[in-house]
């Protein structure tokens, strides 16, 4: 994985002096809260219902185990000994103060990391494939060119200051891991008809209150181009974004309002004035970021790893997880695990300090000390030898990190919601529990199969709710918390806004219409349907007959 | 009869804390002073609003409030959860008869 | 105002002359951009050096042809978190050639004072009875720059590669960076 320069080094170091600065200068009264929230949302330090909360960057979802033992070490030191995982592979503590966060950060810059640009109206955290590097469907590892936008990005002085936040996220396979067309810009790399590998650059995607699906406004973008290209839609955004209601403020609000391809002639006009200059990607800049993402040592093994069969054959329990939360590796003998982080009747996304110096010590003794945050708010081990699995998955059982429920209905996308946020308008744990433990039934759970419930505390979605097969949006009615349920959403290559079924539910109501939406499902599929096969067949219809038959 | 009482965080830890008697600021929202009726509440808020000033506090606010004599409980659920802690997390809150009891 | 620029405090020698005022016949005057769409031929007639103040939804755009008029452009912030302003400095430096007094006016605060400069401006209107000297050390901002901008400091791309930079900048980079240097031609009439 990438390291750092002493460039890299020196910036992150003066960024802590800086802020420790204006931290004084913030008690000492010499800035306004006014004055100092852009500030400390630049640094990632929001002001949540309980106390102050910092989101830590995991550029691209990628982790050291180092770093992962300097979080779990924070998150005991400096707060309550477990930090969540969100589904734009950052981490965020709940409990910081104010007057730690300098020294926080300095413990951060001391293993390469940061809360730089985690928040603020600015471009933050660059997501991708979680399962980049290790997919047999990679065309390039997107991840190099997420570091190069990371760059890029960072106190980029034309754009800190946009008329709202920026997410950008890049996919290297056409099986899009990294939801990129509900990214403000999505990167998806593929290759042209000459074989050349490049980006299709898409546009205005989002969720929040008016969702949209990103628009193609460029179908190949060569690699030299990436970071002018970049600027000239950034300068775009930043001159016409809308500063005056801040839920239109968003790229997708511009792009919808002055027409797609009135938006990319703009993008193109500035593009041609800036193109081929000082903001051309050097060959070898992105050659020196490769190398960090070479492939680790790997060792030369079968396919074939009889114990690892033999295993699958002799413990059902294993052969279970194995089933669902094991991926195929693009080298043979080896496999890509995902820890649930989803545990029956747990809160997703969490994890204790304990857990992750344990899974930091996994990490190193069954792979190459490296890991994986994905946005569906798990973790990923992603190079374990077949012939470690058996091991691995006894020692990942003791540490309740197991759950054999990836993809499935247990594995449930939710945002901290009314628990913690001050934005949010509904609690969204309890929901997530409830249907966590009505579906504790493993054998019931395979039976139901794939299916991605996103539970979302308000309307800013990021439970990602948008994109549920079942998508649940907390509302506040009359001062009691309600929810909404949508159909059919979709985060991959096929990406698509969920439906809303019809009126709310209240929170007792919830667990039972998701079990109504479920049994329907079971009803009407036919052959070898996943949930979101037999909704794209069926439609809304039988599902909101059911829902609402009573009514 | 509107009760309300001035809540904030505090700038220092962000901890949720309520305006008590003497210009003190308190987690336990059993300890907050209770103003009763609009001028007693406008007076109440001015004083937060000071202690924002003197970087005490965060954004005071005035919520509203029931008491039975015994206990002060927020009418929105919001700051229920923010006077006694997440309900995801009970070990991390302050439990409801510690919390809400009014201290004599 | 107090008025700052990399060496310092400095006088500012410019009158902005608000629409609804008269001009005065003669003096430096900073004028809007509707003034000037109104009263070019009479403005560009004065004997003594004229300025521009744009709003923020005002693309500099609109005097791209013109810039060599102006021996100073103010750029205003309406509240500091509106960053249109950053975008126009850097077009009105690298787009449209400008070399005279880039000037940040409104909410300017402290702490964006390094990232102006890096965007082409090079003077600041503060706040009264602030600690100016305090506020020109956050001036220079982190000493490592990942990206390449207006002002000439080289990138780190530029550092880890030796890639040439200044191309495709076009004839403004060689805007002037020296803060107390006479601007071109109408200096001597600055009163």
């Amino acid at each position: 994985m990438y390291q750092y320069d002493s460039y890299d080094r020196t910036l992150v170091d003066e960024r802590v002096a800086q802020f420790r600065d204006q931290v004084q200068r913030r008690v000492a009264g010499e800035l306004s809260e006014d004055e100092f929230k852009p500030l400390r949302l630049m640094n990632g330090l929001y002001l949540q219902l309980h106390a102050y909360m910092l989101r830590i960057a995991i550029p691209y979802g990628t982790l050291s185990t180092a770093q992962l033992r300097k979080l779990a070490d924070i998150g005991r030191r400096y707060d309550r000994g477990y930090g969540h995982f969100t589904t734009r592979q950052n981490l965020q503590f709940n409990w910081i103060r104010l007057e730690d966060t300098p020294d926080i950060l300095a413990e951060l810059a001391s293993v390469e990391m940061h809360a730089i640009q985690t928040s603020g109206n600015c471009i933050r955290n660059v997501t991708a494939d979680h399962f980049a590097g290790v997919a047999g469907d990679e065309i390039e590892d997107p991840r190099i060119y997420c570091e190069i936008i990371r760059q890029w990005s960072t106190f980029h002085p034309e754009f800190s200051f946009l008329p709202r936040k920026f997410k950008i996220a890049v996919t290297g396979s056409p099986h899009d891991r990294a939801a990129v067309k509900v990214h403000d810009i999505g990167l998806r790399m593929h290759r042209n008809e000459a074989g050349e590998i490049g980006f299709e650059v898409l546009v205005g995607g989002g969720q929040g209150r008016t969702p949209v699906i990103a628009k193609t406004i460029r179908p190949f973008l060569p690699k030299r181009h990436l970071l002018s290209y970049l600027e000239a839609i950034l300068r775009i955004y930043n001159q016409l974004g809308r500063r005056d209601n801040l839920y239109k403020s968003r790229i997708k609000i511009l792009v919808d309002s002055v027409g797609v391809d009135r938006f990319t002639q703009l993008v193109e006009e500035e593009w041609q004035q800036i193109r081929d200059g000082y903001l051309d990607l050097p060959a070898a800049e992105i050659e020196r970021i490769r190398a960090f993402f070479a492939p680790p040592p790997y060792r030369a093994l079968d396919a074939q790893v009889p114990e690892y069969e033999a295993a699958l054959r002799r413990d059902f329990r294993f052969a279970r997880w194995v089933r669902t939360n094991v991926t195929p590796h693009k080298r043979p003998g080896y496999a890509i695990v995902t820890l649930s982080l989803k545990p029956t009747g747990g809160i997703p996304g969490d994890a204790t300090d304990a857990q992750m110096e344990a899974v930091a010590d996994l990490a190193d003794r069954y792979g190459f000390g490296e890991l994986r945050v994905s946005h569906e708010q798990n973790l990923v081990l992603p190079d374990v030898t077949k012939a470690d699995l058996y091991e691995l998955w006894k020692q990942l059982e003791t540490l309740e990190l197991a759950t054999p429920n990836i993809g499935l209905a247990g594995d449930i996308i939710a945002c901290p919601g009314l628990d913690y946020c001050a934005l949010a308008n509904a609690r969204s744990i309890p929901v997530a529990q409830q249907i966590s433990k009505h579906f504790s039934d493993l054998t019931r759970l395979l039976d139901i199969g794939e299916l991605k419930i996103k539970i979302s505390g308000c309307i800013n979605a990021c439970g990602h709710h948008h994109v549920g097969h079942i998508g649940i949006l907390g509302v506040d009615k009359h001062g009691s918390e309600f929810y909404q349920i949508t159909l059919g959403g979709s985060a991959d290559e096929n990406a698509a806004i969920g439906d809303i079924v019809g009126p709310s539910f209240g929170a007792t109501e919830v667990v039972g219409a998701v079990e109504t939406i479920i049994d329907t499902y079971l009803h009407v599929r036919e052959g070898g349907e996943r949930f979101l096969d037999t909704y794209r067949r069926v439609g809304l219809k039988p599902f909101k007959e059911k829902l609402y038959a009573a009514h | 009869m509107a009760l309300q009482v001035v809540t904030a965080n505090r700038l220092i830890d962000g901890r949720v804390v309520f305006l008590a008697d003497g210009y003190r600021w308190v987690e336990e929202i059993g300890s907050a002073r209770v103003a009763d009726g609009e001028e007693p509440a406008k007076a109440l808020l001015a004083i937060g609003e000071k202690a924002a000033a003197d970087r005490i506090v965060v954004a005071p606010y005035l919520i509203d409030v029931s008491s039975d004599g015994a206990r002060i409980t927020p009418t929105r659920y919001r700051e229920v959860l923010r006077a006694l802690g997440p309900s995801s997390h009970p070990a991390f809150g302050r439990s409801p008869s510690a919390t809400l009891a009014a201290q004599r | 105002m107090p008025l700052i620029r990399a060496t310092g405090v400095v006088d500012d020698p410019w009158l902005f002359v608000p629409d609804e005022e008269q001009l005065p016949e003669a003096g430096a005057v900073i004028v809007t951009l509707a003034r000037w769409q109104a009263n070019r031929d009479q403005l560009l007639a004065r004997p003594t050096p004229l300025g521009l103040r744009l709003k923020s939804d005002q693309p500099p755009s609109l005097v791209a042809g013109d810039v060599e008029r102006f021996d100073v452009i103010a750029l205003e912030f309406p509240k500091f978190t509106n960053g249109r302003a950053y975008s126009s400095a850097r077009l009105l430096r690298e787009r449209y050639g400008f070399r005279g007094e880039l000037r940040a006016v409104g909410n300017v605060l402290r702490d964006q004072l390094a990232l102006m400069r890096r965007c082409g401006f090079d003077s600041y209107e503060i706040p009264p009875q602030v600690d100016a000297a305090a506020w020109l050390s956050s001036l220079g901002g982190i000493s490592v720059v990942y990206q390449p901008a207006t002002d000439e400091r080289a990138s780190v791309l530029t550092l880890r590669h030796g890639t040439p930079e200044g191309q495709g900048r076009g004839d403004a980079g060689a805007h002037s960076r020296d803060p107390i240097a006479p601007t071109p031609s109408t200096s001597t009439r600055v009163g």
